[in-house]
């Protein structure tokens, strides 16, 4: 969760609310379609996984994200 | 084996880069020299994109960014081009450019190029990259019933380019086309008139024609997919979920790739190599080792690879590149392989300014570049040795100073690959340019410069080992007595059967002494012998034998070897050292060895001087070495 929070306050950088499981794109300014391809390609290249295009449905909030890399992460 | 897409010649970001680019704009001064010195980094995707923030945020604050030189650069790509264009401004600063771009909309390259308002016509570019690919230009299908393909991509391009050419009055960057490993026919595909293969091979020849014939650029990123490999290049995960161009993690590689093109555009391509000579022409050390020594020429594989490089060397000044040389060794020492050795393909008259002298390389590398009344980043160095290579880099961020692999047959590789000789032409007056410095190999009038390196010494980790002669230690103890000649104060040779007895020796102090920093281990590289003496009527040691190995040199070794040495002459009860310079052909570099550590001149006969230091004045001093 530490690393996911650490790669959204680097992409948003004028974002200060809080980051944790419940947040979504829409409470984040600049966090549109782009930013979340930029996203999941940061997550592929911080954790060292690459998600299958099946497994590549936009998550719902950051917790479902973390819980996609913990799954990815589990299968290595 | 290193990979093109790891960038493996640049130096590894420093632990504090992050902070140092956020901090950036804060500076009074100097904002693109620190631009540039932080993009010559290796820098992952996430370090690329927060240095290219704090790019903007400086031009927005209105800071020059000098000596960069601005480029506005148009994008029009058929794919999700914005994870690229978001590493280019890092990359671009790298080879000296401060890059705004402005991309065009996904898929939309007729559209943005034949619109007069579009964003990329009306932004007063420099220049446009037409970023596009197979799928774009109908080359992903095999046309096998006779129709034309490739004309039909080629009109389809000309006529994106004409528009940009026509709109936003730019040149365009045209891009080759890497060829998908989707082969229908295998080992038959290049027989097949309408093959994905021979369509595309057809269709990037025809695209350099039309760069030629529009004068225009090209990106050759077809090349460049060839060297990352085209089963990397083409991720179809990524292009399918993300619209991405190729894969994300040869971003960095493609970066770089349009940086070097961006620089050479706007002549910032290095235009001098300077060739440190020990190690990095040819193996060993030619003040030791002699000209039997080194290791140069057919037969060996490291004798080999040297020549490899010396060729590399000789190919580049063939296409106008100036060859320098800077070495730390006497230099008639230096000069002699070149004049002397069979082996050499490098020749003295080879070399527009050949600097071989004990004077640290920035202060060499100074010289260089005014001889040749060039700015210092124009300057590539090749040296072997990482610690030097820090140094240089603290002293003159501007040169660029590629990280070289342990085994000189890499070193080929890394200088092609780090493009430092970018070029967007080749001419007659190119070819002649080498020649057009005097090829005299002169030497350049050169003064140490007192620097500030900060806390460059402090920086290296460096951490001292002594101990006592022992069993362990002799036979390499042996070597180091028998073999080293340069940095050696008495040039006394003793057999290994006299250094083992003096292991047991009670009325000598002996010490064998190793070094490590955050490079490496360096392993042995002092050796020293005390004898017992008297000095007017008191207690001395006599030195009898101060060497060590020349890689070390500018590092402070020599002041805690004294320390060291001093600390045990006290508690022996010992009130003077003695020290003694013995000349020889070699070992001139430490004539003033003694005098530099605080010694007094006793006497001088015939060359040979006798120095002492009296231990009750002597204070030990703050070292950036940590003994062990």
């Amino acid at each position: 969760m530490d690393k996911v929070a650490a790669i959204i306050r680097d992409m948003f950088e004028d974002y200060d609310g809080p980051v944790n499981d419940a947040l979504t794109a829409e409470q984040v300014p600049d966090w549109d379609s782009l930013a979340q391809v930029k996203l999941m390609v940061a997550v592929e290249s911080e954790f060292g996984i690459r998600f299958e295009s099946r497994e590549i449905n936009e998550p719902a909030n950051v917790g479902e994200l973390v819980q996609m890399i913990e799954k990815k992460l589990a299968k290595k | 084996v290193p990979s093109f897409r790891d960038l493996p010649w640049l130096p590894s970001a420093p632990a504090d880069f992050r902070e140092r680019a956020r901090t950036l704009g804060k500076a009074a001064s100097g904002w693109g020299a620190a631009i540039q010195h932080l993009a010559t980094h290796k820098l992952d995707a996430r370090a690329a994109a927060t240095l290219g923030k704090a790019i903007v945020r400086c031009r927005t604050a209105g800071h020059s960014l000098a000596p960069l030189s601005a480029f506005k650069l148009g994008i029009l790509s058929s794919a999700t081009f914005d994870l690229v264009a978001e590493q280019l401004p890092a990359a671009a600063a790298r080879h000296g450019v401060d890059l705004t771009t402005v991309t065009g909309e996904y898929d939309q390259v007729m559209q943005e190029s034949a619109n007069p308002a579009s964003d990329i016509n009306t932004a007063n570019l420099d220049a446009c990259l037409i970023a596009v690919d197979h799928r774009w230009l109908r080359l992903d299908r095999p046309a096998l019933d006779g129709s034309d393909p490739v004309g039909a991509a080629l009109t389809q391009l000309k006529a994106a380019g004409d528009a940009v050419t026509q709109n936003a009055r730019c040149p365009v960057i045209f891009q080759t086309v890497p060829v998908p490993p989707l082969a229908l026919f295998g080992n038959y595909e290049r027989r097949v008139a309408g093959s994905l293969r021979t369509q595309i091979e057809d269709a990037n020849r025809r695209i350099v024609d039309l760069a030629i014939e529009t004068g225009g650029y090209v990106l050759d990123a077809a090349a460049l997919a060839e060297r990352v490999g085209t089963d990397a290049w083409f991720d179809p995960v990524q292009w399918l979920a993300y619209k991405l161009p190729f894969a994300a993690d040869i971003i960095p590689a493609y970066a770089d790739t349009l940086g070097r093109l961006l620089g050479a555009i706007r002549g910032k391509a290095r235009k001098c190599l300077v060739l440190d000579l020990d190690n990095t022409v040819w193996g060993g050390v030619i003040g030791d080792d002699g000209m039997d020594g080194i290791k140069i020429g057919q037969g060996s594989a490291v004798g080999e690879a040297f020549l490899a490089i010396q060729q590399l060397a000789l190919d580049l000044r063939a296409r106008g590149v100036v060859l320098a040389a800077s070495s730390k060794n006497n230099d008639e020492t230096a000069r002699a392989p070149f004049r002397d050795h069979p082996d050499m393909l490098l020749r003295e008259s080879d070399f527009a300014v050949f600097q071989a002298n004990w004077i640290d390389k920035a202060s060499n590398l100074e010289a260089i570049a005014k001889t040749l009344n060039i700015g210092l980043d124009a300057l590539v160095l090749l040296d072997d040795n990482p610690a030097e290579r820090a140094q240089l880099r603290a002293a003159l961020p501007q040169v660029a100073v590629p990280e070289l692999p342990d085994d000189p047959a890499l070193f080929p590789w890394t200088l092609a690959s780090a493009g430092y000789f970018e070029s967007v032409a080749f001419s007659q007056e190119d070819q002649a340019r080498a020649g057009s410095y005097a090829s005299d190999a002169r030497r350049a009038d050169v003064m140490a410069q007192s620097r500030d390196l900060g806390d460059y010494l402090s920086s290296l980790d460096m951490k001292i080992g002594f101990a006592p002669f022992d069993t362990i230690g002799r036979q390499r103890i042996a070597q180091l007595i028998n073999k080293s000649n340069q940095f050696n104060l008495t040039t006394r040779r003793y057999t290994e059967a006299e250094v083992a007895a003096l292991e047991t020796d009670t009325s000598v102090f002996t010490l064998q002494v190793r070094l490590s920093d955050k490079f490496g281990d360096l392993g042995m590289i002092g050796v020293i012998i005390c004898r017992p003496a008297t000095h007017n009527g008191a207690k001395a040691w006599d030195i009898d034998t101060w060497l060590m190995s020349c890689r070390v040199l500018g590092r402070k070794v020599e002041d805690a070897m004294l320390a060291r040495i001093a600390e045990a002459a006290r508690a022996a009860g010992i009130a003077t050292l003695i020290g003694r310079y013995l000349p020889t052909a070699k070992n001139n570099m430490v004539a003033d060895h003694y005098a530099k550590l605080g010694f007094t001149l006793l006497e001088e006969k015939d060359g040979a001087r006798t120095f002492a230091l009296l231990l009750a004045s002597y204070e030990t001093p703050e070292l950036p070495l940590t003994v062990l």
